[in-house]
C-alpha cells in the first residue's frame, strides 16, 4: 500500500521532528550559495538561529523575482560541477527561471514522483504514458524518471500528436496516462471519431491530470468518459517539477510531502500566516535539496490545507484544489504566462494602440486565448491587417509557447476600464 | 482619374455599420456606392460618397477608425464586356488589383478599384484612352 512505508505514514511529531533535523541542515548548507548568505548577513541571521520549526519565520522569503535576478546560478549551493541537470521555467518576462539538480536531487525527485504514482494504485507491470512537452518543461522528465523508478515500462510520448498517443494507448496497452485536463478531452474527442470505446478498447484505468487549474466536476467528467480513476497532481518547476503533491485514492485534497516540504500558508498582503485551514498564498521551504533549495518560497499560488485526517494512513498535510494565483499569471494548457510578456511583444508594433484585452475561454472543450488589441492607424489595407495579424500571432507563440487567437479592433472599442486596467478575462468554464 | 473613398474599419458586431451610417445621415451626407465584404473578425466599410472629405471629418471626429483615400474611378459603356476589357488591359501590363467593386452612375458603369502599382495604374489609364471620372464629377 505505500511505497515509502516509514516516510509515508509517520506521525505528525516524527514529521516535523524530520523537518527540524533537514530544514537545520538545508540553512547550513545554503550558505554556500552567495544569494542566501547575503541575505542571511544582512538579516543578521546565522544557521544557528534556527533551533526550532517556528524559527523558519525569521527568515525572508525567496521570491520568483529572486531567481530572476540571480539568473542563472546565484542561488545555487553546489559549485556547477556538481549539478547534473539545469530546468528552466516556460515563458517569463525577462529572465527566466532556472533551477539546477545534483544526481542525488534527480534521485529524490524520482522517488517522489514514484511515490505518488505508487499512491494512486499503480504498480510494476503498467505501461505509463506521458503526454508532457519533453524538454525544458518539468513535466516530461519529471514523470519520466519517476514512472522508470516505479518500475512501469514508460512510454515518453510527449505532447501533441493525438492520432499517435492513441496509437500508443492502444497498440501499447497503456493503463496509465499523465495528461493536461483539457488535452484529455482532445483525446477523447478523437477516440470518438476514430470509433474508439476507451472501455472496451483500451486497458486505461489510472489518469494522471494536472498542471491546469481544474475543477472537480471536470474530473469527474473525465473519470465518466474515460472510465477511469483521474488524480490531481501538483508541481512547479521551482520545486523540481511534478511530484511536490498528489492526490491518494481518497481524492479528497493533495497530499503534500512534508520530508520533502515545509508548507506555509501566508496571507500575501501582510504576509503573515493565516488562520488554519484558510485560503492563502502556498510557501514551501525545499529540505531534501543539495543544488538548489530555497526557502520560504512563495509559490503564489492560492490554497489551503484541508483539515482532519485522511483513511489513506498518510498524515502528510492535504492542500485544497489551487484556488488561483495571487498574481497575474495565467496557466493555459500547462504554460506559465504573464499578461505583461504579452504586452511587451504588442508595444514593439507601432501600428497598435495600448488598449488590448486577453480573454481565455473554453471552445469546443479546448480552452483558447483570445488577444483584441486595438489598430493605432488604420489606413484601409485589408492585406496588410492580415499580415500585422499573422506576425503578432507568430511573435507571441514565440514567447507564451501557445498559439492566441490575435483580434485587431477599431482604436476606441475596448472597454476603457477606470483605474486597474483589466485586461484578462478568464471565461473559461470546467466543462 | 481618381476619387475620394472612405474606408471604415469595423467590429464584426450588431449595430456597428448603423453607427456609421446614422453618422452620414446627421451630416447630411449622400452615400453613392458602399461595400463590405463578409469576415469573420473585421471588416472595411467602403464608401463613395458626396463630400468625401466631411464625411472623413464627422466619422473621425465620432472617434471612429476611419481613412480617406484615392482609388481608381473608370466610366464603362452599360453594355456586356466593358468591364472585361478594362481589367485585361491591367493585367495585360503586370498590374494587380487589390480590391474592386462597381456601380451605376447616371446611365454608366464606373469601376471603382485599387491596384498594387499606382503610378503605372495612371499611365496605362491615359495611354489606352480610358474614360474616368473624378470627384468633381460625384459632386456636382
Amino acid at each position: 500500500m505505500y511505497l515509502h512505508r516509514e516516510l509515508e505514514t509517520m506521525q505528525r511529531g516524527e514529521i516535523a521532528k524530520l523537518q527540524l533535523e533537514r530544514l537545520q541542515k538545508t540553512v547550513r548548507h545554503c550558505m554556500n550559495s552567495p544569494f542566501y548568505r547575503k541575505r542571511f548577513e544582512e538579516c543578521n541571521l546565522t544557521p544557528d538561529d534556527i533551533k526550532s520549526l517556528d524559527d523558519l519565520k525569521k527568515i525572508p522569503f525567496t521570491t520568483k523575482q529572486d531567481l530572476r535576478d540571480t539568473y542563472p546560478f546565484g542561488i545555487a549551493s553546489v559549485p556547477l560541477e556538481k549539478a547534473v541537470r539545469l530546468h528552466s521555467s516556460s515563458g517569463t518576462t525577462g529572465n527566466p527561471t532556472v533551477i539546477i539538480h545534483t544526481q542525488k536531487d534527480l534521485d529524490e525527485w524520482a522517488n517522489a514522483v514514484a511515490r505518488c504514482l505508487h499512491m494512486v494504485g499503480l504498480r510494476p507491470g503498467d505501461v505509463f504514458q506521458n503526454s508532457s512537452g519533453y524538454g525544458m518543461f518539468t513535466g516530461g522528465l519529471g514523470f519520466q524518471y519517476g514512472a522508470e523508478r516505479l518500475g512501469m515500462m514508460t512510454v515518453p510520448a510527449a505532447a501533441g500528436n493525438t492520432k499517435r498517443q492513441l496509437k500508443f494507448i492502444t497498440d501499447f496497452g497503456t493503463t496509465a496516462l499523465h495528461a493536461i485536463p483539457s488535452y484529455v478531452t482532445r483525446i477523447y474527442e478523437m477516440m470518438q471519431e476514430m470509433g474508439i470505446d476507451p472501455r472496451k478498447d483500451t486497458k486505461l484505468k489510472t489518469l494522471i491530470i494536472g498542471a491546469e487549474p481544474h475543477s472537480e466536476e471536470q474530473r469527474r467528467r473525465i473519470e465518466e468518459m474515460m472510465g477511469v480513476k483521474a488524480y490531481n497532481s501538483f508541481g512547479m518547476s521551482e520545486m523540481c517539477g511534478p511530484g511536490v503533491a498528489f492526490e491518494c485514492q481518497e481524492q479528497n485534497g493533495l497530499h503534500i510531502w512534508e520530508d520533502y516540504y515545509i508548507v506555509e500558508i501566508i496571507d500575501p498582503d501582510t504576509l503573515q500566516p493565516v488562520p488554519e485551514g484558510e485560503v492563502g498564498e502556498l510557501v514551501l521551504t525545499t529540505i531534501n535539496r543539495e543544488g538548489m533549495p530555497l526557502l520560504r518560497y512563495r509559490t503564489r499560488d492560492l490554497t489551503r490545507i484541508l483539515p482532519g485526517e485522511c483513511p489513506c494512513g498518510r498524515h502528510h498535510v492535504r492542500l485544497d484544489r489551487m484556488k488561483g494565483r495571487s498574481d497575474d499569471m495565467i496557466i493555459l494548457k500547462g504554460v506559465n504566462i504573464f499578461p505583461i510578456q504579452i504586452e511587451t511583444i504588442l508595444m514593439q508594433f507601432k501600428e497598435l494602440a495600448s488598449n488590448y484585452l486577453i480573454t481565455l475561454e473554453t471552445k469546443d472543450t479546448n480552452d483558447e486565448m483570445m488577444i483584441e488589441v486595438e489598430l493605432e492607424h488604420f489606413d484601409e489595407d485589408y492585406g496588410k491587417m492580415q499580415k500585422l495579424t499573422r506576425e503578432i500571432t507568430r511573435l507571441l507563440k514565440d514567447e507564451i509557447l501557445v498559439t492566441p487567437y490575435v483580434k485587431l479592433v477599431p482604436k476606441g472599442s475596448l472597454p476603457q476600464s477606470e483605474g486597474k486596467a483589466v485586461r484578462v478575462k478568464d471565461l473559461r468554464k470546467p466543462f | 482619374m481618381t476619387v475620394q473613398q472612405i474606408s471604415i474599419f469595423v467590429e464584426n458586431k450588431q449595430g456597428t455599420l448603423l453607427k456609421v451610417l446614422e453618422l452620414l445621415k446627421e451630416a447630411n451626407i449622400q452615400l453613392v456606392a458602399s461595400t463590405i465584404a463578409d469576415t469573420v473578425e473585421y471588416g472595411i466599410y467602403r464608401i463613395i460618397c458626396s463630400e468625401p472629405q466631411r464625411a472623413f471629418a464627422t466619422l473621425k471626429g465620432a472617434g471612429i477608425s476611419v481613412a480617406i483615400s484615392d482609388v481608381f474611378a473608370l466610366t464603362l459603356d452599360n453594355v456586356p464586356g466593358r468591364a472585361a476589357d478594362a481589367v485585361r488591359i491591367l493585367t495585360q501590363e503586370g498590374i494587380g488589383i487589390t480590391y474592386m467593386y462597381s456601380f451605376l452612375y447616371e446611365g454608366k458603369g464606373i469601376l471603382i478599384f485599387r491596384t498594387d502599382n499606382p503610378d503605372k495604374t495612371r499611365s496605362v489609364i491615359e495611354n489606352n484612352n480610358l474614360s474616368y471620372i473624378t470627384d468633381e464629377d460625384l459632386t456636382k
